[in-house]
């Protein structure tokens, strides 16, 4: 049998028989040892084979832009938890646990994530009565013992409009020793319904994974349709997919500083930005008709081009509307009481970044040079690149300032793209999937790495689809940042990550 | 302390002038659909048929578009052969009862203000607390963008708080996951009475993208009583706040 593991690339097909299906003691040595080799673990799942479980894992090698995929079988309910000797997969293996009740075997925090029925009927992961119900937030809370030692607990409803979740807090007076988060509170049940399709909602499902990431989550998806629909969108369609995901990452970081910066009572940045992040959204919709580019992307292509009147409409704003962000943000880092409070708050260290496998800002302002555009570029990205940026203080100053020079990149990334834009057709036929194939789609979103591995069958139907969004690696990341810090810095802490929770939990 | 008064003097006042004067909406915004049946070729389905959320029923001749599970996707337009259905610019979507949001081609109903009594009580002071029982989060976010300044809903005396208990209704968004079924009951209990529940977004209304998944409920009407349904995926701003308006009896016909 082979040990070896198939080397692919993002985006690039590959047929499904070619995937190694490797002896479980072979494949777990390689994914324990994926961080010393270099590589992060990007997805890892697992599928029914009769009565068995096939699990797949996807390792990231940054450096050479390249994946390595490979198959194990599993036909007992328990195996040797890989988390002790590689931290960073340890919200996967809580997934297999709740999705497959199977045990992952020495798994320091073995707990569920979304609190949904098992896909498999079975004995429980987590010991919980079989036909019991599966109430969400009732797990095993880690607990601080002694004296003044209280217990904060917060969510799932929140005081503003946000999502819901909840957090425990283990305090002693002001200070946190430790945080638990506890989610699953939007979990909709969408991968379980990918298989099968593509059918005509299934688009529409993926701009609804994260909705502040319509364009990102699209875009990983029909990178992978088109990939195994030997699909070639024109390399206009991929400038536009690229400005749009750009626009995105431009609201979201605004709306960020904004956030940040109405946090700490610092009122005219936050409201400044609060206007800048919905004039970025206001060009999307200028775009597609939907601030959060619902209807844009498209297998094929692009349902909207534009033509050269809209274009220059889209410079115009795309102008002023920088010009305004560079005032508010400057404002920010030209204030002394703003960096007083944002400096050495929430710090997350490289090592720790790293071992979490955590990605996107979060990660590149502790330090980790990671960004998809970068390393496994994709559709305009493998002929434009965007200069990667990072800072090394990890703390919730590093999140903030790294938003601002990725707003800076950005914008002169749309600049030059909007002023030259490919001709060409807008939007091509995508036909059917083929038969037996396997892709990886990667899309740096704006949180982070966006990770899809599809699968077709023999009919070219959908046989495997799984979704892993930048918030999965990076909650336990928040939770980090919270250690030894002070309650009442929790808000800038949590805000300067801003995880999804919907994209979390699925 | 210079710098912040020279940028505020840049940056300017920027507070729109809606409702007097209407908002200015891109011009590929995807409003009301515009329905000419006429142009319906006999025994069509394509538009039913591309529809992702089977919000559109054919009756008769030419459809019918629920607006509560309209995505407002443009799958229909695009599947339509004869151009019989189209996205029109009307923002202004909210209604009042789930059967006002079915529409075949006229005008939509506009949401009326609350009964007298309600009226009295919230018409200048309405406070509302936000529950996200699922969903993806747009909606969220498009209610949350009222407390900018561009809209500055505060100016209408209408505010999101921060606890049911110093609330008069809940804008409510999401499918209502069974995570959060209990949550979204527990926080409308704690409403003083008399409360209002106002749904927002497609998910909210019936379940959206999501509807039929064994882990949601199809809409909050399925635990709660509504008095006013947003439709969108999300709403424009301008839907919430227009529908929001009528309710508390200042914008009319």
């Amino acid at each position: 049998m082979r040990t070896d593991w198939l080397t692919l690339r993002n985006g690039v097909p590959v047929p499904a028989e070619q995937i190694p299906h490797i002896p479980f003691a072979d494949w777990r040595q390689t994914i324990v040892g994926a961080p010393i080799r270099n590589r992060r673990v990007a997805a890892l799942f697992g599928r029914p084979m009769g009565q068995a479980l096939d699990l797949c894992a996807v390792l990231a090698c940054d450096r050479d832009g390249l994946l390595e995929v490979a198959w194990t079988n599993l036909t007992g309910s328990a195996f040797p938890s890989m988390t002790p000797e590689c931290p960073q997969v340890h919200m996967f293996e809580r997934e297999l646990a709740e999705q497959w009740n199977l045990v992952p075997e020495g798994h320091p925090w073995r707990k569920p994530v979304r609190f949904h029925p098992a896909y498999r009927p079975g004995p429980d992961a987590f010991g919980r009565p079989t036909d019991g119900p599966r109430t969400v937030g009732v797990t095993d809370f880690y607990r601080i013992e002694g004296e003044e030692i209280h217990e904060v607990a917060v969510g799932p409803v929140h005081a503003g409009v946000i999502e819901p979740g909840h957090f425990r807090f283990q305090c002693h007076g002001e200070h946190v020793f430790h945080l638990e988060i506890s989610l699953g509170y939007q979990h909709r049940g969408i991968e379980k319904t990918l298989v099968g399709g593509p059918n005509k909602r299934t688009i529409h499902l993926m701009e609804t994974l994260a909705g502040d990431t319509s364009i990102g989550h699209a875009s990983a998806y029909c990178q992978a349709i088109e990939a195994m629909s030997a699909c070639r969108p024109s390399a206009r369609a991929l400038a536009l997919r690229g400005i749009a995901l750009e626009l995105e990452r431009l609201a979201n970081h605004t709306g960020d500083l904004g956030a940040l910066a109405g946090d700490i009572g610092y009122l005219p940045t936050a409201s400044y930005c609060g206007r800048l992040r919905g004039d970025f959204l206001n060009i999307t919709a200028l775009l597609c008709g939907s601030r959060f580019g619902r209807g844009l992307v498209r297998p094929g292509g692009v349902a909207f081009d534009v033509d050269a009147s809209r274009v220059s409409q889209v410079l115009e704003r795309l102008d002023s509307t920088f010009r305004d962000v560079q005032g508010a943000a400057k404002l920010l880092w030209q204030t002394g009481s703003v960096q007083a409070r944002f400096e050495d708050v929430g710090r997350v260290s490289l090592e720790t970044a790293r071992e979490l496998g955590m990605v996107g800002p979060a990660a590149r302002a502790a330090g980790l040079r990671r960004d998809v555009r970068t390393h496994h570029p994709s559709g305009i990205f493998q002929f434009v690149h965007i200069p990667i940026s990072t800072f090394h203080t990890g703390d919730v100053f590093a999140r903030a300032f790294l938003r601002w020079l990725e707003i800076e990149r950005s914008v002169f990334f749309l600049r030059s793209q909007l002023s030259e834009l490919p001709t060409g057709s807008g939007r091509v036929d995508c036909p059917p999937l083929q038969a037996d194939q396997f892709c990886v789609s990667l899309v740096e979103g704006w949180r982070g790495e966006i990770c899809h591995v599809a699968m077709t069958d023999g009919q070219g139907k959908l046989a495997a689809y799984k979704v892993v969004d930048p918030s999965f690696h990076n909650w336990a990341g928040l939770a980090m940042a919270l250690r030894d810090q002070q309650i009442s810095d929790f808000p800038i802490c949590n805000k300067s990550f801003n995880l999804s929770y919907c994209g979390h939990d699925l | 302390m210079l710098k912040i008064l020279l940028e505020r003097f840049r940056q300017g006042h920027r507070t729109a002038k809606f409702p007097k004067q209407p908002p200015v909406l891109s011009d590929r915004f995807r409003g009301l659909p515009v329905i000419d049946a006429g142009k319906c070729n006999d025994g069509c389905r394509a538009c039913a048929d591309s529809c992702p959320t089977d919000a559109i029923a054919i009756e008769g001749r030419g459809p019918k578009v629920d607006l509560g599970r309209c995505l407002f996707c443009l799958d229909c337009t695009q599947a339509c052969p004869t151009g019989a259905i189209a996205c029109g610019q009307e923002y202004r979507l909210a209604a009042n009862a789930r059967q006002s949001l079915v529409v075949s081609g006229g005008p939509a109903v506009p949401a009326h203000a609350l009964e007298k009594r309600l009226l009295r009580l919230f018409g200048r002071s309405l406070k509302l607390r936000q529950v996200s029982a699922g969903g993806c989060g747009a909606c969220e976010a498009d209610i949350n963008v009222l407390a900018t300044l561009v809209f500055d809903l505060g100016r209408f005396g209408i505010q999101v708080v921060a606890s049911p208990r110093h609330a008069d209704g809940l804008i409510v968004t999401g499918p209502v996951t069974e995570n959060m079924k209990l949550a979204l009951q527990k926080s409308y209990d704690a409403l003083p009475t008399p409360k209002i529940v106002i749904a927002v977004g497609a998910c909210a209304i019936s379940g959206g993208p999501f509807a039929g998944n064994p882990e949601v409920h199809n809409g909050v009407d399925s635990t709660l009583p509504v008095d006013l349904y947003i439709p969108g995926c999300p709403p424009h701003p301008y839907t919430i706040l227009d529908g929001l308006l009528r309710l508390v009896g200042q914008l009319e016909n």
